[in-house]
């Protein structure tokens, strides 16, 4: 990286000369705008919990804190002293909760946000950048450029060795994934139903962010419609007919196998209705970071049970050792996996 | 009053009957006039209907509750806006006037917060929309002020105000990803869950509720008059205000928790039933009810009907009646006087 090198040894230069404002090199985030990162990035402030959870997952030392506070149940399954980490507020979305005037006394050396790249959130996080003068990266949350933004936090972070490490575990389950069933065509593949809140009528339609897993694997039966969430009725439910439900609403789960309204349903029949697991961050919706990646193999595992003998329990404690830092016993395996809270 | 009320109430029962009819007819899931006469007839004789379970639950445990859901809760709604009409002699008022929506709107919000199950975000929002207008009732009367009247609807609006922040704040407060969107939904106003099980808790409070307004019809009318003029009467205004504030806040706080929000069918079904049978609140109330439930029928059906996915109830009431309102105000100003 010539360009860098120069960059580092210009902005070196303008280090001695303007300490309070040493610049290192210019890295361009995921909407190529060009930012002004320093030397040693040693703070990051996440704009939201999807930044959380990735900086978590590849550099839990720099985390200033999380969007919200974690509960102690979900510590269970992080380093505890991250973990414990205050809250701090989000920044961009829907309305900030953190003020400004703390995210700079925070003294971070850089924000991270992951998520959407449109105009909007370019704006907002150009915006954020100028008032507070620190570098604002945004990358891409897209469930499919998971790699990718891997790649981009290491050259951001300096961390790029264990960078690609996640990067290419995120690349190889993906294909591992979608590669073994290739040869299954779109029309014999599950037509899949998302549920949503206790009465499981809310659901994500076609290309929402909610449904990238499992839109990337099986059919989604609301994915006629273009959108984000909406409410459905169950006369519409019914008409579509899922072969599976998948929900991460454990009211619904327990009640929909009694309630007669449902009844009809051929996933309910065939008893394929599936609860998400969600600890400590949920396996196929929210937040919609890398926690959805173990979320591939179990929802992979539920649509196609002859194709991936792949032992579930094995594959989440690999998954929870690399990317969460902690190895989960056996017994913390069976709740994750019972979709428990 | 020596107009005869029968014509304008079999124009009510007529809409409720074509209500009735459209909505068990039509629906997302295809079901014909023949299954559907079956399987009803089959319900009613207690024999197995030959069709589809599919179909079966469609028309019984779908269509079925939530079609006498929508006529319940729209019944409801009207006629807790006629009585509230009537007492503050005021034709803009609606029954969220004293509070009952925004403090069940908290209620239900506040669930959703804690992550409560379907039964205790409804339980939340009834008795939140209770709470919240007895509360208005206490500091509306507490204020010593020449009319009492006007006292209580400024009360109303200032603490309907106060607990909308309260939404403001919890909604703020929720978690954007799961919690943000179920209330967004629920503040809409959908009918899409109603299942059999809400319908004891709805028609309960709802029918006594009614039962209360129609039984005090006749000083209902004495209320409309001015305080003075009705105290000459020898009616006991305030006891009275209470009975009709506390049946109207229960028939809205039964119908908001099982629909959430909607908005209009209060205010404009009773002004539509009194075009049709005159300010007599013998014949108004009943009017309004049958009006009530035949009108949110229909605008539910609209909602189930025309997309895959649902249309917000309280959009779709404000769509429909806000253009329907304004036409009102323009052409029916006598009715009222």
């Amino acid at each position: 990286m010539p360009i860098n090198r120069r960059a580092f040894v210009v902005s070196g230069g303008a280090a001695v000369l303007l300490p309070c404002v040493a610049r290192a090199a210019t890295v361009t985030d995921a909407t190529g705008r060009e930012l002004p990162i320093p030397g040693k990035v040693a703070r990051v402030f996440p704009a939201g919990p999807p930044a959380a959870i990735l900086l978590y997952t590849l550099a839990p030392d720099l985390l200033l804190g999380w969007p919200r506070a974690n509960r102690p149940e979900e510590c269970a399954y992080m380093l505890p002293g991250v973990c414990a980490r205050p809250e701090v507020g989000r920044i961009t979305g829907r309305g900030n909760t953190a003020n400004l005037e703390s995210v700079i006394a925070l003294k971070p050396d850089l924000i991270l946000d992951v998520g959407s790249t449109s105009t909007t959130f370019v704006s907002l996080a150009e915006r954020v950048q100028q008032q507070t003068g620190i570098p604002y990266a945004l990358l891409d949350g897209r469930f499919d450029a998971i790699a990718a933004t891997y790649r981009k936090l290491g050259e951001l972070t300096g961390r790029q060795n264990d960078s690609e490490k996640l990067a290419r575990y995120a690349d190889d389950t993906i294909k591992a994934t979608t590669g073994r069933i290739a040869a299954i065509e779109a029309s014999a593949r599950p037509r899949v139903y998302y549920a949503r809140g206790p009465r499981g009528l809310a659901t994500g339609l076609g290309g929402s962010i909610n449904v990238e897993t499992i839109e990337m694997l099986a059919r989604n039966v609301a994915g006629g419609n273009q959108g984000g969430l909406a409410n459905v009725s169950i006369e519409q439910v019914l008409l579509w007919n899922p072969d599976v439900i998948v929900t991460i609403d454990q009211e619904f789960a327990a009640s929909v196998r009694g309630d007669p309204a449902w009844s009809a349903v051929k996933a309910v029949r065939d008893g394929r209705v599936h609860l998400s697991p969600k600890m400590p961050f949920g396996w196929v919706d929210f937040p919609p970071s890398v926690n959805r990646l173990i979320g591939l193999w179990w929802l992979a595992k539920i649509l196609y049970p002859d194709k991936f003998p792949e032992d579930m329990r094995a594959l989440t404690r690999d998954f929870y050792t690399m990317y969460y830092h902690r190895t989960p016993s056996d017994a913390q395996i069976d709740h994750v996996l019972a979709g428990r809270d | 009053m020596t107009r005869s009320a029968l014509p304008g109430l079999a124009i009510a029962t007529a809409v409720l009957i074509a209500g009735l009819l459209l909505a068990f007819t039509v629906g997302r899931y295809p079901v014909s006039l023949g299954d559907l006469l079956t399987v009803l007839l089959a319900k009613v004789t207690g024999q197995t209907a030959d069709v589809p379970t599919a179909v079966q639950s469609v028309v019984l445990q779908v269509r079925g509750p939530r079609v006498l859901a929508a006529a319940l809760v729209g019944a409801a709604l009207a006629v807790a806006g006629t009585a509230f009409q009537g007492l503050f002699r005021n034709p803009l008022v609606s029954p969220d006037i004293l509070g009952a929506s925004s403090g069940a709107a908290l209620g239900a919000v506040t669930g959703i917060f804690f992550s409560l199950g379907v039964l205790a975000i409804q339980a939340f929002a009834f008795v939140g929309g209770l709470v919240a207008v007895a509360a208005v009732y206490v500091i509306g009367s507490a204020v010593r002020a020449r009319d009492p009247i006007l006292v209580l609807v400024l009360t109303g609006v200032v603490v309907g105000a106060l607990l909308g922040a309260g939404v403001g704040l919890v909604k703020y407060l929720a978690d954007p990803y799961n919690q943000l969107p179920a209330m967004t939904f629920w503040l809409l106003g959908s009918l899409a869950a109603a299942n059999v099980s809400d319908l004891l808790p709805l028609f309960g409070p709802v029918a006594f509720g009614t039962a209360v307004l129609i039984a005090l019809r006749w000083r209902m009318n004495v209320m409309s008059l001015p305080e003075e003029e009705a105290r000459s009467l020898g009616v006991p205004t305030g006891p009275l205000r209470v009975a009709i504030v506390a049946a109207a806040t229960l028939t809205t706080s039964a119908s908001v928790a099982t629909a959430g929000i909607i908005g209009w069918v209060g205010l404009v079904v009773p002004h539509l039933a009194r075009s049709l049978v005159g300010p007599d609140f013998a014949r108004l109330l009943p009017t309004a009810a049958i009006l009530g439930g035949g009108y949110l029928l229909v605008i539910d059906t609209l909602a189930r009907t025309a997309a895959e996915v649902e249309i917000p109830l309280g959009i779709l009431t404000a769509v429909v009646g806000t253009p329907f309102f304004i036409w009102l105000l323009a052409s029916m100003q006598r009715t009222w006087s």
